[in-house]
């Protein structure tokens, strides 16, 4: 009996032990109903249990799983292998990244940049709990529902241009998370993230090339966050030359 | 060694899921003095609270009362809750909710602006308030953010806890593996809470990541505390087949049907009808997760159920809600079911069958979070504080990790608070002790066992022996099976020789771990002859409140686990039949 395979070029890469990075070859099972996460789990349990990389909850929304699928940042978990038929498919871990390992990367940078643009709602005056909700109209949910939808994949920084040229960029999902506190009718913390947005390696080093909405496994549109990002820096910018002593809301 | 003594904090908390950082933030809330640190095997957001989708359960509207709260969780329970904690539970969920709310939570929302709430299963009113079909997503992403806000709170991300520090009877802190680097560290602690989550990836097919093993449970129990009521563990009705991706209670609660292989809802055969085209608050489609599970098998057993690649299922039918309602309130749903089956369930159903999906037992608490060992505490799936009895209703685990995480997290700040600073000496040893025994039992591992093999055997016999229908024999054979695997477990052999991301590594222990929590399921299992809640014995069909109306307790011992038992707290409702 035989089974039809489809070839994995994997990366691997052990510090310390490896110059550069090398690729290596795995013959899987090809299944219709297979994504790239399966294929890797196959190998992993059955050929070489030391291939390294992140996975958890293979339906697309825990963020652990991206990497680079033919060139392309991509969640494996929702990366068919048929959509890939005959092969080979390549696999490397996500661009513009260190790599701690095979397909592992580092994250730190992020998650300094992500408390950086401070992603939590801010208030003047805190709302007792015993006063209840805030209200905020299924129109105002509207508003920045969408930018809330980020997982921190990932697949945006490695799909973006600037960020590859200048790591010092606060980049997509960044942006995007301040964008959803500021766009949110509850926050009043804009004056405290506009500065971070606004600096040397903030919205303005967007060339807006659009590749991080493009990958993103979510829809969240980081590009039009940074977009409307710039629009209200421009805004306040303007406002702070007719009204030096504050216009700012 | 000196350099492990670096690490050092008031309050540990191992976990970064919903209850983990939801007790961080109540500690740091409790006193600015507070040292906090949040320890887990994954980035705070790839905790499994991500993967829930339907709601969160709290009495937030005039027509909704605590009372009615109460004896929902309780009757779900099949009389196991512990009433006293479901009160508590109850009274303090609403304020949760609004507590998240002001953190940023994106509540879906009444035309009014207030927090909207839907039908859930088992739940007489509509209670369940959701962020569309991504709540856990929504939750665990708000707790994650605000967390940042606060300096007091360190994260240790990517270390995996391999062992707990005890000194004189009293948790001291933890010995943990740094991913990144390879590093063995003790982390000392006046308190330690354990908010690791389930262990559903002992069962072969179910709506569990990769990442729920156990590993918090078996931590617990490894330095002496009990693990409660662990042969209660919940199938959902519906998953997808293969994967066991969970599609959401809340696609029955906005209306879908359940329907056999001839187009027929057959839970009407089940006591639950009559059927209707709007859905009725806890019949039909809206009954219990454990009956609508054990309807499913009946179905098969019938006959009546569809056949494909992945074994029997039925249809969730949501083609009547409409693409618009499906889209406002449902993306997710759709969005799962055309990516891994194919199917747009706008224009078609959505093939589902029952999975593994919750354990309702887990380490032992109080009220409080407290476990009987000193200084530890625990909350979230990991821990079984008894709200859930034998049977947890859908959209009552969310609200847990709110309320018991912020119990747990103020009771172990206070607790910390009082305690002296944890002496450093003998945790030196300790911590060398715990690397030889890594090394030599993991990372130089040459047996001949492959981890893979004896991971997939566990889950065939505990899907065989303790699955939705239990019986002596079935369950002897399971517990048998489990012996002989711990005893091959001590010879694996491992390939990866790295010090860095050792992933292999970790995989062994999560199994070592998985190992341990499959052992406490099947036997405390085997030893309960009755029927109740989701725990369904063909041998003992009944409930037996004179001899079952307790709950159990497995210790660790070299061999099997030891069972014992504990009663139940009843305050006003007295056990009567279960009927929907």
């Amino acid at each position: 009996m035989s089974e039809e395979t489809i070839t994995l070029d994997v990366t691997r890469y052990r510090p310390g032990q490896d110059t550069e990075p090398r690729t290596e070859s795995f013959s899987v099972p090809y299944r219709k109903d297979w994504v790239v996460l399966d294929a890797l789990n196959h190998i992993k349990d059955r050929v070489d249990g030391s291939l390294t990389y992140r996975w958890s909850c293979r339906m697309g929304v825990c963020g652990s799983c991206g990497m680079m699928v033919n060139g392309v940042p991509k969640l494996t978990c929702s990366a068919f292998l048929r959509d890939y038929h005959p092969g080979p498919i390549r696999v490397e871990p996500l661009a513009n990244f260190p790599v701690i390992r095979d397909l592992v990367v580092a994250l730190d940078d992020f998650m300094e940049k992500l408390r950086r643009v401070k992603p939590w709602l801010i208030r003047e005056t805190e709302k007792p709990i015993s006063e209840g909700e805030y209200r905020q109209s299924p129109a105002q949910l509207e508003a920045f529902k969408q930018f809330s939808m980020c997982i921190n994949c990932m697949l945006c920084y490695a799909a973006c241009p600037v960020y590859g040229l200048a790591p010092a960029f606060v980049g997509p999902a960044a942006i995007a998370l301040a964008h959803r506190y500021n766009m949110d009718s509850r926050d009043e913390g804009y004056k405290f993230r506009e500065p971070v947005l606004n600096e040397s390696v903030g919205v303005w080093d967007c060339t807006f090339v659009g590749e991080c909405s493009v990958v993103c496994p979510k829809h969240v549109d980081p590009a039009a966050a940074i977009q409307r990002s710039k629009v209200s820096g421009a805004k306040d910018w303007a406002m702070s030359m007719l009204m030096p002593w504050g216009g700012k809301k | 060694m000196s350099a492990d003594l670096a690490y050092s904090h008031d309050v540990l908390i191992i976990g970064g899921g919903g209850a983990g950082l939801r007790a961080a933030i109540a500690a740091a809330e409790t006193s600015d003095r507070l040292s906090i640190a949040v320890l887990s095997k994954v980035y705070p957001m790839r905790s499994h609270t991500v993967s829930a989708e339907g709601g969160s359960a709290a009495v937030m509207r005039d027509n909704d009362s605590l009372d009615t709260h109460a004896k929902d969780t309780i009757f779900g329970s099949d009389f196991l809750a512990d009433q006293d904690v479901v009160e508590a539970f109850v009274k303090e969920a609403p304020g949760q909710m609004i507590q998240i709310e002001h953190w940023g939570c994106p509540w879906s929302r009444d035309p009014d602006g207030r927090v909207s709430v839907r039908a859930f299963g088992g739940m007489t009113v509509n209670r369940t308030l959701y962020a569309a079909d991504k709540t856990g997503f929504h939750m665990l992403h708000a707790l994650f953010q605000t967390s940042l806000k606060y300096d007091r709170i360190v994260r240790y991300d990517e270390w995996f806890a391999t062992s707990l520090l005890v000194e004189d009877g009293k948790v001291s802190g933890m010995v943990a593996l740094n991913l990144q680097d390879g590093t063995v560290h003790a982390i000392t602690a006046k308190a330690v809470i354990i908010c690791a989550g389930g262990g559903g990836r002992v069962f072969p097919f179910t709506t569990n990541a990769a990442i729920k093993t156990g590993d918090g449970m078996a931590l617990a129990y490894r330095a002496g505390a009990p693990l409660k009521d662990m042969e209660f563990v919940q199938y959902h009705p519906t998953g997808l087949p293969g994967t066991g991706i969970l599609i959401t209670e809340a696609s029955r609660g906005e209306g879908g049907h359940l329907k056999n292989k001839d187009g027929y809802r057959y839970l009407q055969d089940y006591a639950l009808g009559p059927p209707t085209d709007k859905p009725v608050n806890r019949k039909m489609e809206l009954g219990p997760r454990d009956i609508l599970s054990r309807c499913h098998m009946q179905e098969h057993q019938k006959g009546r159920t569809f056949e494909g690649p992945y074994g029997h299922y039925v249809h969730l039918d949501l083609r009547h809600l409409g693409q618009k309602l499906i889209d406002k309130n449902l993306p997710f749903v759709r969005e799962l079911a055309k990516n891994y089956v194919g199917i747009d369930p706008v224009y078609e159903p959505i093939p589902v069958r029952p999975v593994v999906h919750y354990m309702m037992g887990g380490i032992s608490t109080d009220i409080t979070g407290k476990t009987p060992l000193e200084g530890l505490y625990a909350a979230g799936e990991c821990a079984c504080v008894s709200i859930n009895g034998a049977n947890r209703l859908g959209s009552n685990s969310l609200t847990e990790l709110l309320v018991f995480g912020t119990r747990a997290g103020q009771a172990a700040a206070r607790y910390a608070l009082e305690r002296p600073a944890v002496k450093s000496n003998p945790v030196a040893g300790l911590v060398s002790d715990e690397r030889r025994r890594l090394d030599t039992q993991f990372l130089s591992a040459d047996g001949r066992e492959r981890i893979a093999d004896i991971r997939e055997e566990m889950q065939r016999a505990m899907e065989a022996g303790a699955g939705i229908y239990r019986d002596r024999a079935g369950m002897e054979a399971t517990c048998k099976t489990l012996r002989e695997l711990r005893e091959r477990f001590a010879n694996i052999g491992l390939k990866d020789r790295d010090a860095v991301f050792n992933t292999e590594v970790i995989a062994a222990m999560e199994l070592d771990a998985m190992l341990d929590v499959a052992e406490a399921v099947a036997n405390s299992a085997l030893l309960r002859e009755e029927s109740r809640g989701s725990h369904t014995r063909t041998d003992f069909p009944k409930r037996d409140d004179t001899r079952f109306l307790k709950h159990s307790l497995a210790f660790r011992t070299a061999a099997a686990p030891r069972i014992d038992y504990l009663p139940v707290t009843i305050t006003r409702w007295a056990p009567e039949e279960r009927k929907y």
